[in-house]
C-alpha cells in the first residue's frame, strides 16, 4: 500500500481529543481569535477515559477548605513525591473548573441552598453520563475549531527542540498527514495494556482504563527527547471484581468499609492512602484471608436502586451484574481486586516533566491531563485547570517562524510505515507480542500475578525480554490502516514498558506499597525524598534524580534553553 | 457459553453508521447497509453504541470469563432531545426489567 501525503497547516495543535484536549481547545479560543486543530484517534463525542461517563468529580475544595488543604491531601498519598508548584496552580482553579462545567451543562447535585452537594471535602455528586459529548457540542459550535477524527498521531515534528507540527495517519484511509502548528498541547491520556489485565482471554479490554489510551503522547515525547518524570509510581485501582467497576460510589457515597472473608474490617491495618488500599486487599489475600469486599450488605433498598442508576451512569456492565445475578449490593458484598499497573498522571506523579506554565522540555510543547507528570490526584477538574494553564501559556507562546524543508524525513516516515504492508505472513501476529509483552511485565516487573512485587533481578529479566519483542516488532506485516495502528500502538507501549522498568530500576526504596513495591529495599529512604526522571539520550535511557520542587516556585526547564 | 460483549442485531439493524461514529476503538464497520463489530474481544464495553442506536438493534453482555449469566442489556432513547435514557435487561429466564436514568438527575452517592 502506498501513503498519500496531506499537508495541514494549524494555529494551535491538540493532540487527543478527550476531556483537557476538548477544554483546551474552548479555553483557547476565549483567549485568542487564532484557529484551533483537534486531531483524535476516536471520535470527540465519546473518546478517552470518560466515554462511558463518570459520576462525581473527585478533585474539588470543599467549604471551608483552601486549594493548599488539597495539596496537602495529594502530597501525604503520594508520599511527598508530588510538584507542588503544580498542585497549587491546579487547585486554584478546581472551583472554577467546576462552575464552568455546570454552565455548560453538566448536572451536579445541589441541596436547598443552592449549593454543591459534597461527598467528603473532596468531591461533588454529579450526573456525568453525557460530559463527552456536552464537551464534543460545545467544541463543534465553535468556529474557531476544526476536528479530525480518526487520526491517529505518532511522531512530532521537531527542529531543534522546538516542536513545529506532528505525523498522523488516518485510520480508515492510506493517508499521511503532515500537521504544522505555531503551539502544540499534548492530551492523549495515559497508558493501559503494558501489564497482562485482570482477564486475559475474550474479556481482556474490559478493564479499568481505556484499552485505546495506548500511551501515544507518553511514548512520542519519549522518543523526542522530552524529559519525564516518576514512571515509577504507577496506579493501580481497587476496582469491583470482574465488572472492573469503579469502588469509590460504595465506599466514599455510601461508606462500605473494606472487609475481608471472616468479616474483619481491614483497612484501618494498613493506612487510608489510594496504594494502601490496594496494599491491604493484596495482603488480605496473600494472608489467606480473602477474598475481600466492600461491605454492602445491609444498606437499604433505596440505595440499592440508587445505585443501580448510579452506575449505569458510569460503568453499565456493574448495574448488569447485580441484576442478572439478582443479588444487588444490599444482600451481596462486593467483592474487590485491584487491577494490574497503569501509567496515568491524573492519579499518580507520572508522565512529562513539565514547568509550572505546563511546558514540557520540548519548546512550544504543552501537556495537559494524564499524559502531564508531577500533579496526581486531577481527576476531572484537575485535568481542566491544568489545560487551562496549558493554553494560557500557549498563546503567549505562538511560534510564528515555521520552516521545514526536511522533505527526507517525510519520505522516510512514510517508507517505514509502508514496509509493514509486505505481503505474506509473519511468523506472528501484532496481538501474539502485545500478549507476550504483558506477561513480561505481569511476571517479571510487579503485575497482579506477582502481587505487584519485584526486585532487581526479575526487572533486569523484563528489560531482556521487552528489547527482545521490540526487535521481533519490525518484522510485524499488516493488511490495512486500522492494523498499521495496532503495530504503532504496541511500540508505543513498549517504549513505556522499557522507560517504566528503567524508573522502577532506580528508586532503590518502595515509598509506596503496590505502586512501586522493590522485593529487595522494602523500606523507604530518605534519599529517594526526590523525582526520578529521565531522557532518552543518544538511544539510551538516561536516568537522573531531580530535588522536589515547593508550592510558591515557578519552574522553568533552565538547562533546555539555548 | 455465550462469550459476545456486544451483539448488533442485523434484521433490527437501519444501517445509520452512528454506532460506527462513536466507537472508542473504531470497532464497528458497516457493510451492506449493516453494522457489524469487527473484533468484539477489543471492546471495552463503554456501551456508547447503544446510546447512539435509534431503534435498539445493539445489546452488551458480560463474558463468560466475567461471570456473565447471559443478560442483555439495551438502551433506547424515546426522544432526541430528551434527556432520558431507557434502560432494557433481559434475563434468560425470560424476565426483564426496565430502568430509567435522566442526565437531569445527579448521582446521590
Amino acid at each position: 500500500m502506498k501513503l498519500d501525503i496531506k499537508k495541514i497547516t494549524t494555529d494551535f495543535l491538540v493532540i487527543g481529543g478527550g476531556t483537557a484536549g476538548c477544554w483546551a481547545a474552548i479555553k483557547f479560543c476565549e483567549k485568542s481569535d487564532k484557529n484551533v486543530l483537534i486531531v483524535e484517534k476516536a471520535n470527540i463525542k465519546r473518546s478517552g477515559c470518560l466515554a462511558a461517563g463518570v459520576n462525581a468529580l473527585n478533585a474539588y475544595i470543599g467549604e471551608g477548605k483552601t486549594p493548599q488543604d488539597y495539596v496537602d491531601y495529594a502530597r501525604r498519598d503520594a508520599s511527598g513525591i508530588v510538584r507542588g508548584d503544580l498542585l497549587l496552580t491546579m487547585s486554584e482553579r478546581l472551583r472554577k473548573v467546576t462552575a464552568e462545567l455546570e454552565k455548560l451543562g453538566l448536572t451536579i447535585l445541589k441541596n436547598e441552598d443552592g449549593k454543591y452537594v459534597e461527598r467528603g471535602w473532596r468531591n461533588v455528586k454529579i450526573n456525568g453520563e453525557n460530559i463527552k459529548p456536552l464537551l464534543a457540542d460545545a467544541v463543534n459550535q465553535n468556529e474557531q475549531i476544526t476536528v479530525l477524527n480518526r487520526v491517529n498521531v505518532f511522531k512530532y515534528i521537531v527542529q531543534d527542540n522546538r516542536i513545529i507540527g506532528a505525523y498522523g495517519i488516518s485510520i480508515e484511509k492510506p493517508i499521511l498527514y503532515l500537521i504544522f502548528a505555531k503551539a502544540v498541547l499534548i492530551s492523549t491520556g495515559g497508558a493501559a495494556g503494558l501489564y497482562k489485565p485482570n482477564h486475559a482471554g475474550f474479556s481482556r479490554h474490559k478493564m479499568w482504563y481505556p484499552p485505546f489510551n495506548t500511551g501515544a503522547g507518553l511514548s512520542m515525547g519519549i522518543n523526542a527527547g522530552a524529559e519525564m518524570t516518576t514512571f515509577e509510581m504507577r496506579f493501580i485501582a481497587l476496582r469491583c471484581k470482574d465488572t472492573i467497576a469503579p469502588t469509590g460510589t460504595l465506599a466514599q457515597g455510601v461508606g462500605a468499609k473494606q472487609v475481608n472473608s471472616l468479616g474483619e474490617v481491614y483497612e484501618d491495618k494498613y493506612g487510608l492512602t489510594t496504594s494502601e488500599r490496594v496494599y491491604g486487599t493484596v495482603c488480605e489475600n496473600v494472608n489467606k484471608r480473602g477474598p475481600c469486599y466492600l461491605k454492602t450488605k445491609g444498606i437499604s433498598k433505596q440505595a440499592d436502586e440508587d445505585l443501580i442508576k448510579a452506575y449505569l451512569n458510569m460503568a453499565p456492565s456493574q448495574t448488569l451484574r447485580w441484576i442478572e445475578s439478582k443479588k444487588p449490593p444490599s444482600e451481596e458484598n462486593v467483592e474487590i481486586e485491584g487491577t494490574e499497573p497503569y501509567i496515568v498522571g491524573g492519579h499518580t506523579a507520572s508522565g512529562y516533566h513539565v514547568s509550572t506554565s505546563r511546558e514540557t522540555t520540548i519548546k512550544g510543547l504543552f501537556a495537559a491531563g494524564d499524559v502531564a507528570g508531577g500533579c496526581p490526584q486531577k481527576y476531572v477538574t484537575g485535568a481542566l485547570a491544568e489545560a487551562e494553564i496549558a493554553v494560557e501559556s500557549a498563546d503567549k507562546y505562538m511560534n510564528e517562524n515555521i520552516l521545514f524543508d526536511d522533505l527526507g524525513q517525510v519520505k522516510k516516515i512514510k517508507h517505514e510505515l509502508e514496509r509493514f504492508f509486505i505481503k505474506g505472513e509473519s511468523a506472528f501476529t501484532t496481538d501474539d507480542l502485545e500478549e507476550h509483552m504483558q506477561e513480561i511485565m505481569d511476571k517479571y516487573a510487579g503485575g497482579i500475578s506477582a502481587n505487584y512485587k519485584y526486585n532487581q533481578k526479575s526487572l533486569e529479566l523484563a528489560k531482556k525480554g521487552i528489547g527482545e519483542i521490540k526487535e521481533k516488532c519490525k518484522t510485524l506485516k499488516v493488511k490495512n490502516m486500522q492494523e498499521l495502528v495496532y503495530v504503532l500502538e504496541l511500540k508505543e507501549r513498549l517504549v513505556i514498558c522499557d522507560v517504566l522498568i528503567s524508573h522502577l530500576l532506580a528508586r532503590k526504596e518502595t515509598r509506596w506499597h503496590c505502586f512501586a513495591e522493590h522485593g529487595d529495599y522494602p523500606d523507604k529512604k530518605d534519599e529517594y525524598r526526590c523525582y526520578i526522571n529521565s531522557r532518552l539520550y543518544g538511544g539510551k535511557i538516561k536516568i537522573f534524580k531531580r530535588f522536589l520542587i515547593e508550592e510558591g516556585e515557578v519552574y522553568e526547564h533552565h538547562e533546555y534553553r539555548n | 457459553m455465550n462469550i459476545m460483549s456486544i451483539e448488533i442485531n442485523r434484521d433490527m439493524c437501519i444501517g445509520c453508521k452512528k454506532c460506527a461514529e462513536v466507537c472508542p476503538g473504531s470497532l464497528i464497520s458497516i457493510s451492506a447497509n449493516k453494522a457489524k463489530i469487527k473484533s468484539v474481544e477489543r471492546c471495552w464495553g463503554c456501551a456508547s453504541c447503544l446510546k447512539e442506536c435509534p431503534v435498539c438493534a445493539i445489546s452488551f453482555f458480560l463474558g463468560e470469563d466475567m461471570g456473565g449469566l447471559g443478560g442483555k442489556m439495551s438502551v433506547y432513547k424515546p426522544n432526541k432531545n430528551d434527556t432520558a435514557l431507557h434502560w432494557f435487561i433481559s434475563l434468560p429466564d425470560k424476565t426483564s426489567r426496565k430502568i430509567i436514568t435522566d442526565t437531569k438527575n445527579a448521582n446521590k452517592y
